[in-house]
């Protein structure tokens, strides 16, 4: 399964970032095999209506779970609406301090 | 001629400038007033009147779900993520919307119509023969003043009056440029504080970035505007006007009256200052 991680930076030592649609990184790890894959965020610095528009890049690159800080109302229907399960990563440290989280399942559910 | 009055900072006396010149200047000929801060419209506490309302709307698209094939172009198209479209329904996001019609356009379906969606209304009314009053409204939870600024000040041009006095909100975002577009000239009001002067900085800047000339009037002054004026002195800005800080003019704002009705001597002062801003615009 495909799992998102915001991050400020391009690999899985870089710190998570709190915001989805402004994310400057999406951090998309595989599980089955532990690939990993970053993607620059597009709308990192648009100018409104960007958590949409930043779940249709988790869409496009099918993911199936996002791990971030805070996802905004409009993203969060979005990602719903497309089966996305979203998780809540907020306590601060590094892609790969989600990930381990995320692994051991001890992160909380958001939507 | 038009003559927006704008700030900066908020709370420095825009309405109250607003409103004195333009009921000074309605003794003598027909004048439109237009609150442009539609967020929180104001003038209409100084000049209580009946009022006849117009609704403003803007198209938003609906999308027929039954002739739509989801191919995404439109939320494709859209920059303001206003629509995304899943493999199975798509997702409209009103706020988002800017009412561009490039979706209806882009479809190729054509499974897209626009509807029209009220986002404020509009205000009319006249206290006095000469003082034509347009208060721009916009409604609780929407997030789009300009559409309502540029009707606002629509109205007002049809009533033909010679002199257009435009009130700003605070700030320089979008409403601000909107109420300030096409207008001949600017008075900028600050008060002689830290804030006032920073926020004046980047008003100045907004009003020449659009070409257009622009006073100062200093509100509240202490007498202790030497930086206000330095700054004024740089910038090649003619400080038009100075009100001091005085508990008297605080209570006649604070009942609702107007100082230059309640003491007719400013009259000349509003007077003058209209007529420095006449020679700004280059208006003989």
């Amino acid at each position: 399964m495909k799992v998102c991680f915001t991050a400020q930076g391009a690999t899985l030592e870089s710190l998570s970032e709190e915001r989805f649609g402004r994310a400057p990184y999406f951090i998309i790890v595989e599980s089955e095999n532990g690939s990993v894959e970053a993607i620059r965020n597009p709308y990192a610095d648009g100018g409104g209506g960007v958590g949409p528009k930043a779940a249709q890049v988790l869409i496009a690159n099918n993911v199936q779970a996002l791990v971030s800080g805070q996802v905004g109302g409009n993203a969060k229907e979005v990602l719903a609406a497309a089966g996305i399960a979203m998780y809540t990563f907020s306590a601060g440290g590094s892609v790969k301090d989600a990930l381990d989280q995320f692994t051991k399942n001890t992160l909380a559910r958001s939507g | 001629m038009k003559l927006a009055v704008a700030s900066g900072k908020g709370g420095t006396g825009k309405s109250m400038v607003a409103a004195n010149l333009a009921y000074t200047l309605s003794r003598t000929e027909p004048i439109s007033l237009v609150d442009c801060d539609v967020e929180e419209p104001d003038l209409h506490l100084f000049f209580p009147a009946p009022v006849t309302k117009r609704n403003v709307t803007v198209p938003v698209p609906v999308i027929d779900e039954s002739v739509c094939d989801r191919c995404g172009k439109c939320g494709e198209f859209c920059r303001y993520g206003a629509i995304t479209v899943l493999p199975n329904r798509v997702l409209f996001f009103a706020e988002l919307c800017h009412s561009c019609g490039g979706c209806m356009l882009v479809c190729p379906k054509k499974a897209i119509h626009e509807e029209q969606k009220q986002i404020g209304t509009v205000s009319f009314s006249l206290p006095f023969p000469d003082l034509s009053l347009f208060t721009g409204t916009l409604d609780t939870g929407s997030p789009h003043a300009v559409p309502v600024i540029r009707e606002a000040k629509k109205q007002a041009a049809a009533a033909g009056d010679p002199v257009m006095i435009i009130d700003t909100a605070p700030g320089t975002s979008c409403p601000v440029v909107e109420a300030l577009e096409g207008c001949d000239a600017c008075i900028l009001v600050t008060e002689s504080t830290p804030f006032g002067l920073h926020d004046l900085q980047l008003a100045a800047d907004v009003a020449a970035r659009l070409g257009i000339p622009a006073g100062i009037v200093i509100n509240r002054s202490d007498g202790n505007d030497e930086e206000t004026l330095r700054f004024c002195t740089d910038h090649d800005l003619d400080v038009m006007m100075t009100i001091p800080f005085s508990r008297e003019i605080a209570a006649i704002q604070s009942r609702g009256d107007l100082l230059s009705r309640a003491r007719p001597e400013w009259q000349k002062d509003f007077m003058a200052l209209f007529l420095k801003c006449r020679a700004l615009a280059g208006v003989d």
